[in-house]
């Protein structure tokens, strides 16, 4: 590896990327557009009736589960339930062994369930918490900023090599003594270099906006940012690897992204979906790019926490790169 | 003279088609080789494989004495027939890419200089004409100071003057003690250029020396033309002269002699033309067709 020719190759790429006004606009303004029109359609309550945790709900007595227009939640870990009153998921958590219940200050919801619970319960100690609401623009953050990485990596991996196989550059680069090794490297670092790039510039002017909920660590967030795209990137070489042809690779790409967007969990949970429909989502990177960042956004989690996804996503990331290097042609011969 | 590189035995073959059949030839240092032919020769597959660009199905390049390896990047020079340059990168911004791929470089002012960038330094890729883009290529080919230059059409698409103005760059180039293969399918250009040259069609070499000596073998004769119209009729039957629309052509090995005898019977010399064979003429002669069909 040379490191003058690799770092040549990784600048004249991105100096390419940076000048081409058009493509740098629509990485930056596309995801911003999608996540304005989503918090429009998503601002309204769209919830009448109150939800109430409650700890061990199974062996609790009262006649206060009886209320009508209340949901009762179980929960066995109160410290799980805490984070939802506080992200305002559910609007109180009642303990009644202990006699306490907790309330979320910032939530009006919160309050008038309090005022209903004191009716009959006036004697149960008041704990108090606070929390920004977690709203629907906070839950697709993830997604949306996933899905314009994804797009980044595939389309401008994939399609920018196969555009240089077709137009000759990299029949021109072969002729130098550049190594394939060098150029796909010097490729996949550019882009992530703009990929991480891009998608900071969009949190980041986002956030002045939305001001997003975040509960977890920003350097988290990059790790499993810069495994996901890495693994995304690598994916887009071994889609790119060989062909020549821009419509088939454009297929390809599509092929490969379309089922992501569906199923990676991007617009929704998967949660209740059945089982075969989350085991085809755990064979895309992106899944696992969009599931650790939401678990370090709206829980949380420390690396540790997501050291499945992490690990998912580096295998993927070898496979994809010994494959693409493997497979890699300057030019197909005719 | 020593020889720089030998052509051994080549084939290359593309499924059922053979691209290049069987052959063998070897180029002296410092001279111009031309390789000429029509389109789908087998010009551009025989440079490639030079070049290490495509590996052949059977045979050998050798390069002194030794077999082709991914090192002769580092000592040749190529500018291919079709190549896009970066886009969004300015001409200089390709310059100083380039020059970050090898060992040893030439100075950019002697590379700007000897091709004539200086005037679109700061362009963009996209936004080159013809010529300039062409002389750009070129210079890409000359950045590592290579001992060969390959040229694969490098005049295919420019203006006769463009054209022309290449053809300076070549000498130059040549003046600098540089090997040049060149593939064309315009003549003129091989005569002008090449010291010698290898006629190729159907993948096969179908004759190669000096474009001089090739002329020489193969045409004895020099051609006369005259306006049809001013010749008499008899005349022109009685000496089996070939008529070509409003002109007739007389062959004759001696012109002095021709024309005293001419003069001599009062034939009309308007519109008199004289013309040796080219190897526009020596192509059709080989092959029985014409170098463009």
């Amino acid at each position: 590896m040379n490191v003058k020719r690799f770092l040549a190759v990784v600048k004249a790429r991105n100096l390419e990327f940076f000048r081409d006004k058009s493509s740098l606009g629509w990485n930056l303004i596309f995801p911003i557009l999608m996540l304005v029109g989503l918090s429009f359609v998503f601002s309204g309550e769209g919830r009448s009736a109150y939800k109430v945790g409650v700890i061990d709900l199974p062996s609790v007595q009262s006649s206060f589960i009886e209320t009508r227009y209340i949901d009762f939640i179980d929960y066995k870990d109160q410290e799980k339930a805490k984070i939802k009153l506080e992200q305002h998921s559910i609007d109180l958590i009642i303990d009644f062994k202990k006699q306490y219940y907790w309330v979320n200050e910032g939530s009006p919801n919160s309050y008038l369930v309090e005022k209903i619970l004191l009716g009959q319960q006036a004697n149960f100690e008041r704990l108090q918490t606070h929390g920004k609401k977690i709203r629907y623009v906070d839950w697709v953050l993830p997604g949306i900023l996933g899905m314009n990485m994804m797009f980044s990596c595939l389309f401008g991996v994939g399609y920018v090599i196969v555009r240089y196989r077709k137009n000759s550059v990299l029949k021109r680069l072969k002729a130098t003594p550049l190594s394939a090794f060098e150029f796909v490297s010097a490729q996949l670092v550019s882009r992530l270099f703009i990929v991480m790039l891009m998608s900071s510039v969009v949190y980041t002017g986002c956030n002045f906006l939305f001001d997003f909920y975040m509960l977890g660590s920003y350097f988290d967030l990059l790790i499993i940012g810069l495994a996901g795209a890495f693994s995304l990137i690598t994916l887009g070489l071994l889609v790119a690897c060989r062909s020549k042809s821009e419509e088939l690779v454009g297929g390809l790409l599509n092929v490969t992204s379309w089922p992501m967007m569906i199923l990676s969990g991007v617009w929704f949970s998967l949660e209740g979906a059945p089982d075969a429909i989350k085991a085809i989502g755990d064979i895309f990177p992106l899944t696992h790019l969009v599931a650790g960042a939401r678990k370090i956004i709206t829980e949380g989690a420390t690396l540790s926490e997501i050291s499945y996804h992490l690990w998912v996503l580096v295998v993927m990331s070898a496979i994809f790169l010994a494959l693409g290097s493997y497979l890699f042609s300057w030019n197909t011969e005719r | 003279m020593s020889e720089v590189i030998r052509v051994e035995s080549l084939v290359k073959k593309y499924g059922d088609v053979t691209a290049v059949d069987n052959i063998n030839f070897s180029i002296e240092k410092g001279h111009c080789f031309g390789l000429l032919g029509p389109n789908g020769a087998g010009k551009t597959t025989t440079i490639e494989i030079m070049e290490g660009i495509i590996r052949p199905s059977k045979g050998a390049v050798l390069y002194y004495g030794k077999t082709v390896d991914e090192s002769i990047s580092q000592q040749i020079g190529i500018q291919f027939q079709h190549t896009a340059l970066q886009d969004f990168l300015t001409v200089k911004e390709t310059l100083n890419l380039f020059t970050s791929f090898y060992q040893k470089t030439v100075s950019h002012e002697k590379l700007i200089e000897l091709c004539d960038l200086g005037e679109f330094l700061k362009r963009d890729n996209r936004l080159l004409s013809g010529g300039q883009r062409q002389r750009l290529l070129l210079a890409l080919a000359l950045i590592n100071d290579p001992e060969i230059v390959f040229l694969d059409e490098p005049t295919t698409g420019l203006d006769p003057q463009a054209r022309r103005n290449f053809w300076q760059l070549i000498k130059k180039i040549k003046r600098q003690g540089k090997t040049v293969i060149l593939t064309t399918h315009y003549m003129d250009e091989a005569e002008k250029l090449c010291d010698d040259v290898v006629i190729m069609d159907h993948g096969k070499i179908i004759e190669s020396g000096t474009p001089k000596a090739l002329l020489s073998k193969h045409f004895t004769d020099v051609y006369i033309y005259l306006a049809s119209e001013h010749v008499d009729k008899k005349m022109i039957d009685k000496h089996g002269w070939k008529v070509e629309g409003e002109r007739i052509e007389v062959a004759t090995k001696n012109v002095e002699k021709t024309l005293s005898f001419l003069i001599d019977n009062k034939v009309s010399l308007q519109g008199l033309h004289v013309q040796s064979a080219n190897l526009d003429d020596l192509f059709l002669k080989l092959t029985g067709h014409m170098l463009r069909d």
